[in-house]
């Protein structure tokens, strides 16, 4: 790269230094001030004294979530629904991206369903059709109207098809040469290769099953059944759609326990703060890879 | 030879996957029949009452329809733009910098909020903005009046899309990181051989070099001119901001399934189906002319 050493490009570099450190500084800053508002004390939070440092550290919050026993049946909704998404996706879009993959030449109706698949990416049937078609699947209720609710991620699998159509020919060739079937070309070629994309689509799966709240809302007949993001949605965030004004408004939103609230959405941070690590190593690898075409 | 006898396990591999497919995506597309219904949930698809175009004038008589639909598509492109040029001007900054470790990191913690759910980014949003929060704290410090944030219509859409920019123009980066690394380092070299500042570099080589990059993110945006994003909105707003913030998919869940407005409901959820088919048939034409640019 160039260098220059004289005084402006110093000082150019330290003012870009500190502008992006700022702006980096303010993507934290809302998660960090929820996590000091959660140790607080009650009323110092609701008087707006909590900036970057609880006052009045406290575990109280938490220890209440503790003892709330719908929070953590909302919790355990969520990682049924988390585990049973990503395998599930992961088994079917793997299994689909593998004939997708072939060229029009080994596999003719390709281009059909590839179309087919493309098609309702583009165009659906709106909120109220699904709706209904759930309903009629018998799917209300229970835990795989959430995990197949969202329908196949078509993203997923065209990400997953363009990084076989990249993988060498000859690795193909060689396999069949050895006499291997569609079936141990996929297990033992295929899946073994692509792992950064496999690994990145799964991730973006379970970050998808975790985060996701409206088919807990619209699917579910209660709060027994919401998963957790739906729970806290429900109970912490949503506000009444009752006509009000804004002095009601106001004091709804004084209401609220805020310490409490705070709490549970940090819980809901965690598992997703957890993974993140590894889906920041495989992402930015895997979207780049699916992309690239030929 | 080949082909025959792969062929048959091809389709079993399909088989799965397309029954999900026809059975969440593809049911539900014959069920649009609803907008031309008088639907009644308990006779179903086939013993509803027709009743043709009523549901699509009925829409276009209520007062409703052209705020909702003005709502989206304000919102929407002024998302589209925030977040094509918000992530630009960061991607040039953050390339600019020298310090690879920094660098690493601040890409890192940017990226973070794209992966949290607006359920929770909601839940502080309204914290952080609320009577007693601490932009309000900031605002009675420095001598202003505090504002009631989400009761106030005419801040709603900014507040919407400000957020939204904040929460994805990180991970929005990344493609043009990507973008940048193909610009060959012999450009800048040559440029600054030529007399050319740090600046003048950025504005001559970097952002010709992304130009492809922008045009086809530029493109491909189009087909959201109708989304301007449920799950941030319907976390945020409350019946003081409907006239500014509510919007077509906002409206269709609480006209559709709160107050069973079934086919109402679908003909406006069509409507939206179809203006945003053609749009993003469009803008994929337009990107694989201008931009080589396939799907698949």
């Amino acid at each position: 790269m160039l260098r220059e050493n004289t005084w402006r490009a110093k000082l150019f570099d330290l003012t870009l230094l500190i502008v992006l450190l700022l702006i980096a500084f303010l993507c934290l800053l809302p998660l960090w001030y929820t996590l000091a508002v959660s140790l607080s004390e009650k009323s110092a939070a609701a008087a707006g004294r909590v900036w970057l440092w609880p006052v009045g550290f406290n575990f109280n919050s938490y220890k209440q979530i503790m003892g709330d026993g719908s929070f953590f049946n909302s919790f355990w909704i969520s990682i049924q629904r988390v585990v049973l998404g990503a395998s599930v996706t992961f088994f079917i879009t793997t299994l689909m991206a593998y004939p997708l993959s072939r060229s029009t030449k080994e596999f003719r109706m390709r281009n059909v369903f590839m179309w087919i698949l493309v098609f309702t990416l583009l165009f659906n049937g709106g909120l109220i059709p699904w709706y209904m078609t759930i309903k009629e699947l018998g799917l209300y209720d229970t835990i795989w109207g959430l995990v197949l609710g969202g329908g196949v991620p078509v993203f997923n699998v065209i990400l997953i098809v363009n990084f076989f159509r990249n993988l060498p020919k000859e690795l193909d060739e060689a396999a069949l040469v050895d006499g291997a079937g569609p079936w141990r070309m996929l297990l033992t070629l295929y899946i073994p290769l692509a792992v950064p994309v496999l690994a990145t689509v799964t991730l973006f799966t379970i970050v998808y099953h975790w985060n996701e709240f409206f088919h807990g809302l619209v699917l579910t007949s209660g709060q027994e059944n919401y998963p957790l993001q739906t729970l806290i949605q429900q109970f912490v965030v949503v506000i009444n759609t009752a006509n009000m004004t804004e002095d009601q408004y106001k004091r709804m939103s004084e209401l609220s326990n805020q310490t409490l609230n705070a709490a549970k959405i940090f819980i809901a941070m965690v598992p997703v703060l957890i993974i993140y690590p590894f889906l920041q190593r495989f992402f930015i690898h895997g979207i780049t890879l699916g992309s690239v075409k030929e | 030879m080949r082909n025959q006898s792969f062929t048959k396990h091809y389709y079993i591999m399909l088989l799965p996957g397309f029954i999900w497919l026809l059975l969440i995506s593809i049911i539900p597309m014959f069920g649009i029949v609803i907008a031309f219904q008088d639907f009644n949930p308990g006779k179903g698809f086939f013993q509803s009452e027709w009743v043709g175009l009523d549901n699509f004038e009925y829409m276009f008589a209520l007062n409703d329809t052209p705020v909702i639909f003005f709502n989206t598509v304000f919102i929407a492109v002024m998302k589209m733009i925030g977040n094509l040029i918000v992530p630009l001007i960061f991607a040039i900054m953050l390339n600019e910098l020298r310090m690879m470790l920094v660098k690493r990191w601040i890409q890192t913690i940017v990226y973070l909020p794209h992966f949290l759910s607006w359920v929770i980014l909601s839940g502080i949003l309204l914290d952080v903005f609320s009577y007693t929060g601490p932009i309000n704290t900031v605002m009675t410090f420095i001598g202003l009046d505090p504002i009631l944030f989400f009761a106030r219509a005419d801040l709603f859409p900014f507040i919407i899309v400000a957020s939204d920019v904040w929460k994805e123009f990180g991970f929005n980066t990344i493609i043009y990181l990507a973008a940048l690394t193909s610009i060959n380092p012999s450009l800048y070299e040559a440029a600054a051989i030529d007399g050319a500042a740090r600046l003048r570099r950025m504005w001559h080589v970097t952002l010709p070099g992304l130009r492809t990059t922008i045009v086809l993110l530029a493109v491909l945006s189009l087909g959201n001119v109708l989304n301007a994003g449920f799950d941030q909105i319907f976390n945020l707003y409350n019946p003081l901001v409907y006239s500014t913030g509510d919007i077509i998919d906002t409206w269709v869940y609480r006209e559709g399934l709160l107050n069973m407005q079934y086919g109402l409901a679908t003909a406006v959820g069509l409507l939206k189906s179809v203006v945003s088919f053609i749009l993003i048939i469009v803008s994929y034409q337009l990107a694989s002319r201008f931009a080589n640019y396939r799907i698949f």
